[in-house]
């Protein structure tokens, strides 16, 4: 990574809370006993104090400004007092589920049995505790937070989240689900940084679905970091579904690592938060495969940031990206897609399309595609439109008697049907074009 | 039961329509024909309420309401049909989708319970084979890739599901070779009825041919310039619309 002096063009005042908060917390979290951990967290915390917030001078949050985050004071979150209803939690097959709510695992709430052998699933904070070893060999080597502020904060803060392991050569027949309830308090705004560890080991085959919703009251800060690893030959479909509510922020940076020869199938679709950024940063071994796929739909005074970076290291590598979203009111979005291919990276085959459809006049789109190509036998291409609905097709729809409404609705579901097909998995595209549905439903 | 009285019409400020006089009755069949840019498909928009047709005056009496004043849908679920010159295609709506929701959409507004999937495959399953229409068909995006002819099948398979008491048919002719033709008109014969009327807007007469109509208006600068019977159609095949002041062959 090249280092640009503007990247450093930072806002330290609004990060001083946090690093207080880290200061009087960092005795009582967990594994704090162990001194590697209590490392990687001073790690964190320094180069957090460092970087500060990003102001909208900073590139790559330049179309992300988050001074509406930075006014609220966010406290760590505690174990939540109030209850959280079981049937309101998301669960689209019927393998395991870990169940966190402001971050923290719930084992009350989580079901994980019948799990193939071979498979360990657990929460975070429990391995830190008693099965370091089963994390440390992993534990922040993609998320590195040199340049990455927001995963410096997490990695402070790293305390619980999920643990999905698949060891060399299993499969796993159902899809292994992550539900993150972010519930809040009516007393204070709530802030939580979840750590996720995927590692699919060389050959295995696993689905991991992420929920992401809102059940409570009160403003939430929902930091996440997943560092994602598909060792050789193995295949992940990781999918996300981010549905919280309109006080909630939500930053997400997923790094992944796809070893040779392997398929990493990445689908986030967001409908939900006041303010939401997912960055998925990939990077590409010899022979391997990533989907960086996405669908949003957004109205109000949303803000959706989708950041990703797919980083060709080795020769004969494909990668393919559709996100398509729908705008609504005053909502933004914004799509920053970098397709980077290294000197030794040849025969690389990478695609990208970025279409917005503006549903009012007041939605916006800011689109940023980027080829950083040092290869030279490489077959790379990017596409960006954004667009209205076609009048035509919507008077073709209300002439056969199709209400008004109902006849948008058919169009813009149609329009991010190109996006959802890119779901391989029936059942999983399926429940997701149910959540089209439902956010098509509710306006 | 249709009744266009002194009808003026502008599209981008521009007058299309100058005054068009017409009275259908229930269970009639006229047709208009026109050379190209007289008004012909400007009407038949008006008629099915598309943005961007402006009435300038006149009125549209239909069974009594003022047509004028409805949405489309609302047309639509009066009975109104238009079907269209050029098909819309649609990608990413399945055809069961668009045919399933709009005939839902009339139940609905009737009072009647919507069908369900099963229910739906049951009740256009006749239609669709009278045609030509494969399941495979069915499955594929709203006119997409569809040639010429199949999306004319298409709009009349629409026609015949969803029962209109009035039909406009738009250039339906247009790009259909003569089997093509006789598939549509037999399956636009078969919907004629004591109650239900249609307006069978044409360029040429051979379309006439196979779907008589009991009366015949000539289009053009805007008015109907002269009303006749069918065999109007057949002296307009043999002379053109040169007497209505349009150096053009028909």
């Amino acid at each position: 990574m090249t280092t640009t002096h503007s990247s450093r063009h930072g806002d330290l005042a609004p990060a001083q809370p946090y690093l207080e908060q880290y200061d009087r917390l960092k005795a009582e979290l967990p594994g704090a006993a162990l001194s590697w951990v209590r490392d990687l967290r001073e790690q964190g915390r320094n180069r957090f104090a460092e970087l500060g917030f990003p102001t909208t001078k900073v590139e790559a949050w330049k179309y992300t400004s988050l001074k509406l985050l930075e006014r609220v004071a966010f406290q760590p979150a505690k174990p939540a007092a109030a209850g959280v209803h079981f049937d309101l939690l998301p669960h689209v097959g019927k393998g395991p589920r870990l169940v966190f709510v402001d971050g923290f695992f719930r084992a009350d709430l989580s079901s994980t049995g019948g799990l193939p052998a071979g498979v360990e699933l657990l929460g975070l904070a429990d391995a830190l505790s008693a099965r370091a070893e089963l994390v440390g060999e992993h534990l922040g080597r993609l998320a590195v937070s040199d340049e990455q502020r927001f995963v410096a904060l997490n990695t402070a803060f790293l305390a619980d989240g999920a643990v999905v392991r698949v060891a060399r050569g299993v499969e796993v027949a159902e899809p292994v689900e992550l539900v993150f309830v972010s519930l809040g308090s009516d007393e204070e705004p709530t802030a939580f940084h979840p750590r996720t560890l995927l590692i699919a080991e060389p050959q295995s085959k696993a689905v991991v679905i992420e929920h992401h919703v809102g059940l409570g009251i009160g403003a939430t800060f929902a930091n996440h970091v997943a560092e994602v690893f598909v060792g050789e030959g193995a295949i992940l479909h990781h999918y996300k579904v981010q549905r919280e509510g309109a006080e909630a922020f939500h930053l997400s940076n997923t790094a992944a690592t796809v070893g040779k020869d392997a398929f990493y199938d990445n689908f986030i679709l967001t409908t939900g938060a006041r303010l939401a950024r997912n960055e998925v940063h990939t990077t590409l071994g010899v022979g391997a495969t990533c989907h960086v796929n996405g669908a949003y739909m957004i109205g109000d005074n949303q803000h959706c940031d989708t950041t990703t970076v797919i980083e060709h290291r080795e020769p004969h590598g494909t990668s393919r990206e559709v996100y398509k979203g729908a705008i609504d009111d005053h909502a933004r979005a914004v799509f920053q897609g970098k397709i980077i291919v290294r000197p030794d990276a040849q025969k690389t085959d990478g695609h990208q399309l970025n279409r917005a459809l503006l549903l009012s006049d007041t939605a916006e789109i800011d689109s940023k595609p980027e080829l950083e190509i040092y290869a030279d036998d490489v077959k790379c291409s990017h596409g960006a439109t954004a667009g209205e609905l076609a009048d035509e097709a919507l008077f073709y729809l209300r002439a056969r008697g199709i209400p008004k409404d109902e006849a948008r609705g058919l169009l813009i579901a149609a329009f991010l049907s190109e996006a959802l097909d890119e779901i391989p998995e029936e059942p999983i595209r399926e429940a997701f074009q149910g959540y089209v549905s439902g956010w098509l439903n509710a306006r | 039961m249709i009744e266009i009285k002194n009808l003026h019409a502008t599209v981008d400020g521009k007058e299309i329509l100058k005054g068009i006089d017409l009275t259908i009755r229930p269970g009639e069949v006229h047709a208009i024909m026109g050379p190209n840019g007289s008004g012909k498909s400007t009407l038949s928009y008006v008629l099915a309420g598309r943005e961007g047709y402006e009435v300038t005056k006149g009125s549209v009496t239909y069974f009594g309401q003022d047509l004028l004043a409805l949405e489309p849908e609302e047309r639509a679920a009066e009975g109104l049909f238009l079907a269209f010159q050029y098909p819309v295609e649609i990608p990413g709506v399945a055809n069961t989708t668009f045919l399933k929701s709009a005939i839902n959409a009339m139940r609905k507004r009737r009072g009647e319970s919507e069908l369900d999937a099963m229910q739906f495959l049951k009740h256009i399953r006749a239609k669709t084979k009278q045609f030509g229409m494969s399941d495979e068909m069915l499955k594929r995006a709203v006119n997409v890739g569809f040639s010429g002819g199949e999306k004319k099948r298409n709009e009349t398979l629409q026609m015949a599901v969803l029962e209109p008491k009035f039909a406009i048919l738009d250039e339906t002719d247009s790009g259909l070779d003569i089997d093509a033709l006789k598939i549509v008109a037999d399956g636009v014969n078969a919907l004629r009825s004591p109650e239900r009327s249609m307006l069978v807007i044409t360029h040429y007469q051979r379309l006439l041919e196979y779907i008589v109509p009991d009366k015949v208006h000539v289009l053009a600068h805007g008015k109907i310039q002269r009303s006749g019977g069918k065999e109007l159609a057949l002296e307009l095949e043999k002379h053109g619309y040169k007497e209505f002041g349009v150096n053009e062959a028909a």
